[in-house]
């Protein structure tokens, strides 16, 4: 069992009590809630008689299902116009803040808490979306519930939980060039496997994660859930306090000093005792690319897609059906693969340095014939900060489409969907079948700045050969 | 609150490692305020795809209560609405080689056991269940047992989720509610509380 850890000191500091269960009762710090997984929520509360005991510790914004073309209301679609009035409704009978379109403060969830500050170290952080995972990056400790849970805590600020292992996952040294914080994230769930963290909260630490700004360590523990893991973080650092201080809601003047204090409180001990250590080293890892329907199907952008020969037993199924369902052949390289639309945003890539690598790479060229291109920012201060240093202009410039905030392709609740059996390089974080919108669309992830590669070469390509 | 000690009911295998919560019940199906209708839409994509030839559409197993699955069942997205359309085609129980964890939260806050097995006893219950599709089987979760026709076989479910079923205690809001004092102490002794406030 482990001891020391940032998760045990925060898991500790947050326990109400034990439930006849034997689970912790564990206090919520910030409820994040959005459109989706929130009116069922609310309905059990009215069905029970009940009402939001921390409406202040409570945070609502709209990106699911939010078009990032036409957002005037009412929606064209009408039951995304029936589940943003859903959310208007609740938002305003509980006394919650509501991050509505247009507010200049909408935007992805797990985008929008970090950049006014709500997400601090130490907190205890839920919300109706997997991958709330992402503020573990602050060295908070963040999960995605369901719906009955969304009512737990609306009801109570609590949740009934049993205490996670901790894994450290070690990363040591410099990131090769063209390799970025997605491609350590796909590759330690290439590594790990797709189940490998079940059970674990994932602390990343070495080199390799203390050399990365917030916005990496966003995109790194975003895919925790990908990995398995409900809950990956990162322990703060000067990074993490030079990113808060004079945001919106970090705390102020005099509390400055005393949250600092806090917050180093509460990083891992040197001592500390973890359930597992796994050591991988930063020069191993390449631009990777997902050729398959998991993430953990991933590979080096110069290898080529595994013989089923080539892989452990166990994973010799889903190679199958994923060969099957990609039409993609064992032993081709995936480099050259076709491309017909690139999407770059999502709550994994869609910050303002995501974009900016993006528009770096995008600057003085054309996207290929025939491909769709389009970038979607995060949020909309995202895309004010974008537009504001001409970001939309390079991307314009070289054929993508400039988006308003939201999800977008990521999941395609909205608008934005494959058709058919396209394929799409993707700055998202699930490749499942049908995940953007089209039963038989296909999807290769990859960091921002290989999907803008892909779309430049109509395929494929290495963003280091550009 | 209902407890959950003993479930009879007919099987029904769905092979398959990794099977998310997006294959469950695709996105644009979770456009919607309530939980109702979800069940007609289990598996949509798959099964307009396997033309009426997957397990969920097959004649000998519908009506189905236990539904026995392999490897990382439900991983992916938070998604109530998987669990919940699950249980609105019919099923109250499931056996699997692993859960994601997520997907096994929102179950047992439904009230929807899912237990555990063995890769050998998983397989053994879905080659049962394919050639008995009209017999039941019946999960006991006071033993962590599966019985089909001559066979009683182990299932593992951890304490807290046992205890919670057995005693009727799955429903946690009740319980969580009831320690609004506790909680409100618990909270005042984190500095953060005051520092950020949302408003």
């Amino acid at each position: 069992m482990s001891q020391g850890t940032l998760f045990d000191k925060v898991w500790d500091l947050h326990t109400v009590g034990t439930l006849p269960s034997g689970q912790t009762q564990l206090f919520v710090g910030l409820h994040l809630i959005h459109e989706v997984t929130s009116p069922q929520a609310f309905a059990m509360l009215r069905e029970r008689g009940l009402t939001v005991l921390f409406p202040e510790r409570t945070v609502a914004t709209v990106d699911h299902i939010v078009p990032t073309e036409n957002q005037v209301r009412p929606f064209q679609d009408v039951l995304a116009e029936e589940m943003m009035q859903a959310l208007e409704h609740n938002c305003q009978d509980h006394g919650i803040t509501f991050h509505n379109i247009g507010s200049g403060n909408q935007g992805i969830v797990h985008v929008i808490a970090p950049e006014q500050g709500l997400t601090q170290p130490g907190m205890t952080i839920a919300c109706g979306d997997s991958h709330t995972s992402t503020h573990g990056a602050f060295g908070a400790i963040s999960f995605g519930i369901g719906t009955s849970q969304v009512r737990d805590v609306l009801a109570s600020q609590t949740l009934a939980l049993g205490k996670l292992k901790v894994r450290r996952i070690e990363v040591n040294g410099a990131l090769p060039p063209g390799v970025y914080a997605k491609d350590v994230t796909l590759h330690i769930i290439r590594t790990l496997g797709v189940k490998g963290g079940v059970g674990y909260a994932y602390e990343y630490g070495g080199t390799t994660i203390d050399a990365m700004s917030m916005e990496e360590r966003m995109t790194l523990c975003n895919m925790s859930i990908e990995g398995g893991a409900r809950c990956g973080y990162v322990n703060p650092d000067q990074v993490t306090y030079d990113y808060l201080q004079g945001r919106e809601f970090a705390p102020k003047a005099d509390q400055w000093e005393q949250a600092v204090a806090w917050w180093q409180s509460l990083r891992s001990d040197a001592n500390a005792v973890y359930d597992d250590v796994v050591q991988l080293d930063a020069a191993d890892i390449s631009p990777t690319v997902t050729w398959g329907i998991t993430p953990g199907q991933g590979i080096g952008v110069d290898e080529s897609i595994p013989q089923l020969a080539d892989l452990p037993e166990g994973d010799r199924a889903i190679a199958q059906e994923a060969y099957a369902y990609m039409d993609l052949q064992p032993g081709m390289p995936i480099l050259g693969t076709p491309i017909d639309v690139c999407f770059i945003g999502s709550c994994t890539n869609g910050r303002i340095s995501d974009l900016r690598e993006a528009a770096r790479i995008a600057q003085g060229r054309q996207v290929a014939p025939g491909v769709k291109a389009f970038v979607v920012p995060g949020s909309e201060q995202v895309k004010q900060q974008a537009e504001a240093e001409g970001l939309h202009k390079v991307f314009e410039a070289a054929g993508f489409e400039w988006r308003q905030a939201g999800c977008s392709m990521c999941l395609a609740m909205n608008p934005d969907k494959l058709e058919g059996r396209q394929i799409s390089a993707s700055s998202s974080n699930r490749n499942f079948k049908g995940r953007q919108g089209s039963a038989s669309g296909r999807t290769l992830l990859m960091s921002p700045a290989m999907v803008v590669s892909a779309a430049i070469a109509g395929k494929v390509a290495d963003v280091r050969s550009l | 609150m209902t407890q959950v000690t003993q479930l009879s009911g007919r099987g029904l295998p769905l092979t398959g490692d990794d099977i998310d919560t997006d294959r469950i019940i695709p996105a644009r199906f979770l456009r919607c305020v309530t939980f109702d209708g979800l069940g007609d839409q289990v598996f949509a994509d798959d099964r307009a795809q396997t033309g009426g030839d997957h397990a969920f559409d097959q004649a000998q197993y519908q009506g189905a209560e236990i539904l026995v699955v392999n490897r990382n069942f439900g991983c992916g997205s938070s998604r109530e609405h998987a669990p919940q359309a699950i249980a609105r085609w019919g099923i109250k129980a499931l056996i699997g080689e692993s859960f994601a964890e997520i997907f096994f939260g929102n179950c047992v806050a439904m009230g929807i056991p899912c237990v555990t097995a063995t890769s050998e006893v998983v397989h053994k219950a879905q080659q049962w269940i394919q050639a008995h599709p009209q017999d039941a089987l019946t999960l006991d979760l006071t033993t962590l047992t599966v019985q089909f026709g001559d066979q009683t076989l182990p299932v593992t479910l951890a304490d807290g989720p046992q205890r919670m079923f057995l005693e009727g205690m799955w429903d946690a809001c009740g319980q969580l509610v009831a320690q609004a004092d506790a909680v409100r102490q618990t909270a005042a002794q984190l500095p953060y509380v005051t520092w950020s406030v949302a408003k």
